[in-house]
């Protein structure tokens, strides 16, 4: 790597105070220090020793997390658009067609963001940091694959703007940013992003029969106001054979966001999240807790059909799986103390079922359950590290 | 003995290198040097020798304008050949050529048994003059402790966890009069008790077994349970308006020998250690010691970096450095000043011989097991960021507060929130470990002490 150290060293003066490109270091520096960890040593004064790891290796294990959800995504994508033609295609036709949707999508949101963030870093004189490598993946896993890419840039750059950036960037957010992009595409292009239409990518044919809905649609749909139909004999009407079953559902061959429909890929980025020590287990296990105390509350009053449906239906329908592993758990806007943790997750899940079940305006709670309780996470800490003050005043005053 | 307290937090930091239980025979460096910096919380130090002036050990050599009774003495006879001052003409070090026979500053003596009977203002004024106060260290706050006061208590800890850190069964061997004249004095100093903590996990040094007129505790648990601070926070936790004193054993020996002898004597047992050291052992010699004449010949390599104090807290005095007032270690690892591509041994690297905390992709140490010896070098691994990962800090603090709580009231310049978060009850030492494991690099011992200096000036 003799001779990359040597290019980099011979262009450095052009990017130092001074240079022909002085106020380009930022991104100098970004892609050095991408390339090579570099060689800052340790201040005279203090811990002479660090640790191994760094900001870039704990968000890349998210990314590695991300890539089962990313590739199942995309030949799910090309399984969809076959199978709603009814032609049968080879996995290798599935995952060229649904990469051909899906790429662009990934590669717009890294490419709007990126350059948001480096937009900042010039402006602010700091350093480009690791955190979009994260957020830039996840917004193409919660986004339909037919969403214009106008719009994922859009999306992007008011969330990465608007959530991040004016509250100082990496660690200072107060929502997640990806989440804050999905709902502002959500409000601003709902025809986009809601309905029955978008979740597949079809062709010019479709099969008799066809509806591109999800399954939470169809809940929505059939399982509230007139006319109910107990919802899981709505979903086994569908247009494929066993579309909405519950295997499918968990292995995720269904329609939804690109990287939301298998709880089984979700499980798989837990437990790298997990082993890692990178998500939180008290979220995840805390917010699996409330989902299914919501879930039964809900089974157990059981006034329309969509109540009535089993609670277990709701941990593999929608986001809840994808939400619980990689948004909830953004340590960032999650609360930070480990009480905390317990409270936040407990409500992120019980909320999500709450609002998805019970608010008739929108099919997916789990976004917004998760961005109610980013508010709610600094008040919650607030009052767990109260509880510390306390301790400490009570022993002063005994 | 009191009941075990047992600590599970922290982190064992096992480094290659560690030093030998022997004493070996060295040659004495010719210069030693007596630095203000050694000092928290005295502040404009004034040197009271000049160039040329001959000295005996325990003379004298500067004062700090808060602190004008104290003596910070010469530890040892000889000319003062050199005032290093630093920006502002600050005073730095005072460098004095040693005597090959020492000479000594005469003190009054005491016999073992009249240490009890003492008058403590004139046992006090002896401290204060003779050179050794400042071996008695105050909390809150971490700073040099001011005779005017009297604390609530004083606290010993009886062993040192940090890595490779020097064995007191080693460096104390045979002090057992001298350690226990020294409590005796401590005793007179306040009107609470003189706590000391050993170790459950390990041998009891022997200049502890015997020791008589103390309160006596044990500590189990990985690194930062030999720590003063963690250890008071368990025995009796510190609270706003409250004042204690900690000394480590080799300041009480100190004591012990100024009362018995009548000398201020600061000869010493250190350990040498470090992965970059040949034969890493102990060695006798004094306070502000040179390194160089220890260093030669007893290297790997070069390129390496010389630590006054253990990895965690010490400070970097390069090779021709003089060893600090407080330490009984120099810890020599290699420079880490080279880039690493990320894939090989970089932010993406499959690392197994560079310790780490974490699990994160590709970080593997944890599969070495907990006896691997690891030969780290001071490359900061990552570069500063802002706090991201949450948990981490309360994993290694095994006290019942908030670090990055209290980090982050400090850098907002709260005081009311610093207080109410304890800053009272921590020194950069207790939240070192914090600064070895986080993710995002921050400068956690340097925020605190900023911290510190802000509530002192309050």
């Amino acid at each position: 790597m003799k001779f990359l150290q040597d290019i980099f060293d011979k262009m450095e003066p052009n990017f130092e105070k001074g240079g022909k490109f002085e106020k380009f270091y930022p991104l100098w520096e970004a892609q050095r220090t991408f390339i090579f960890t570099p060689k800052i040593t340790t201040p005279a004064k203090g811990a002479q020793i660090r640790d191994a790891i760094d900001l870039k290796r704990m968000m890349f294990t998210v990314v590695i997390a991300m890539i089962p959800c990313l590739l199942f995504g995309i030949w799910n994508t090309g399984h969809m658009h076959f199978l709603s033609a009814g032609q049968e295609a080879s996995h290798l036709d599935k995952v060229i067609h649904g990469a051909i949707l899906v790429i662009p999508i990934v590669l717009v949101s890294y490419i709007a963001g990126g350059l948001v963030e480096v937009a900042f870093s010039i402006l602010r004189n700091h350093p480009v940091t690791e955190g979009f490598l994260v957020t830039g993946m996840l917004i193409p896993l919660v986004v339909p694959p037919t969403i214009p890419l106008w719009q994922v840039a859009v999306g992007t750059i008011f969330a990465v703007v608007l959530a991040k950036e004016i509250f100082g960037g990496v660690g200072m957010n107060v929502l997640n940013v990806a989440l804050t992009a999905r709902a502002f595409l959500f409000f601003a292009y709902p025809t986009e992003i809601s309905g029955s239409e978008v979740w597949i990518a079809t062709g010019e044919e479709v099969v008799q029969g066809y509806s591109g809905a999800t399954a939470l649609g169809i809940a929505a749909e059939f399982g509230t106001g007139e006319n109910q139909v107990p919802v899981l004999e709505a979903l086994a009407n569908s247009f494929a054979p066993d579309l909405y079953s519950l295997k499918s559902m968990f292995i995720g061959t269904i329609p939804g966001s690109i990287g939301e429909t298998s709880a089984l890929m979700c499980i798989l980025g837990a437990i790298v999240l997990l082993i890692t020590g990178v998500g939180s287990w008290r979220i995840m296990l805390s917010m699996l807790v409330g989902g299914i105390v919501m879930g039964l509350i809900l089974n157990l009053f059981g006034s329309n059909e969509f109540m009535k449906l089993p609670f277990y239906y709701h941990l593999v329908m929608g986001g809840f799986a994808f939400g619980l592993v990689f948004m909830a758990t953004d340590p960032v806007t999650a609360s930070q103390t480990n009480t905390g943790k317990w409270i936040y997750g407990f409500f992120c899940g019980f909320f999500a079922l709450l609002i998805r079940v019970l608010n008739p305006a929108y099919p997916e709670g789990v976004m917004l359950a998760i961005l109610l309780m980013n508010v709610f996470a600094p008040l919650i800490d607030y009052y767990i590290v109260d509880a510390n003050k306390k301790r400490r005043l009570k022993r002063a005053t005994v | 003995m009191s009941q075990i307290i047992r600590l599970k937090k922290g982190f064992e930091i096992n480094l290659a290198g560690e030093a030998k239980k022997e004493v070996v025979s060295v040659q004495q460096p010719e210069t030693f040097s007596v630095k203000p910096t050694d000092f928290p919380g005295v502040q404009r130090p004034k040197t009271l020798v000049k160039v040329g002036d001959n000295i005996k050990a325990g003379t004298p050599v500067f004062m700090g304008k808060n602190y004008p009774e104290v003596n910070f003495a010469a530890p040892v006879s000889g000319e003062v050949v050199e005032v290093v001052r630093g920006e502002k003409r600050a005073l730095l070090e005072i460098r004095i050529l040693a005597d090959s026979n020492l000479e000594y500053e005469e003190n009054k003596t005491f016999t073992p048994s009249d240490i009890g009977n003492a008058n403590s203002e004139e046992l006090k004024d002896q401290l204060v003059r003779s050179g050794v106060w400042p071996f008695l260290v105050q909390r809150p706050f971490a700073v040099v402790a001011d005779p005017q006061e009297k604390p609530r208590a004083i606290f010993i800890s009886g062993f040192d966890s940090s890595p490779l850190a020097a064995d007191y069964g080693v460096t104390l061997k045979g002090q057992e009069k001298y350690f226990q004249a020294g409590v005796e004095a401590l005793a007179k100093l306040t009107d609470g008790q003189v706590h000391l903590s050993v170790s459950g996990d390990r041998e009891v040094p022997s200049v502890f077994s015997q020791i008589t007129g103390i309160q006596s505790h044990k500590f189990t648990g990985p690194h930062p349970s030999g720590n003063v601070g963690v250890q008071i926070h368990h025995i009796d936790p510190l609270v706003k308006d409250d004042l204690v004193w900690t000394i480590k054993p080799f300041g009480v020996v100190v004591i012990g020998k100024l009362l018995l002898d009548g000398k201020y004597d600061v000869s010493k047992t250190i350990a040498f250690a470090g992965s970059s050291v040949k034969n890493p052992a102990y060695l006798e010699t004094y306070s502000g010691a040179r390194v160089d004449k220890f260093l030669s010949g007893n290297l790997h390599d070069d390129h390496c970096r010389v630590i006054s104090g253990n990895v965690l807290t010490g400070e970097s005095i390069g090779r021709e450095g003089y060893l600090g007032f407080y330490d009984d270690l120099i810890t020599v690892i290699p420079e880490g000043d080279q880039e690493r591509f990320f894939l090989t041994s970089g932010w993406l690297g499959l690392i197994a011989n560079r310790l780490s905390f974490h699990r994160a992709f590709g970080l593997v140490s944890f599969l070495n097991g907990k006896n691997k010896k690891y030969k780290l070098d001071t490359n900061v691994n990552g570069e500063e960021r802002p706090f991201v990962q949450t948990g981490a800090f309360e994993k290694v603090v095994p006290m019942d507060l908030y670090p990055v709580y209290l980090l982050k009231a400090i850098m907002a310049e709260d005081f009311d929130e610093m207080e109410a978060l304890g800053i009272y009850e921590v020194a950069e030492e207790d939240l070192a470990l914090c600064e070895f494991i986080d993710v995002s690099k921050t400068p956690v011992q340097k925020i605190l002490r900023q911290g510190i200096d802000l509530m002192m000036e309050s």
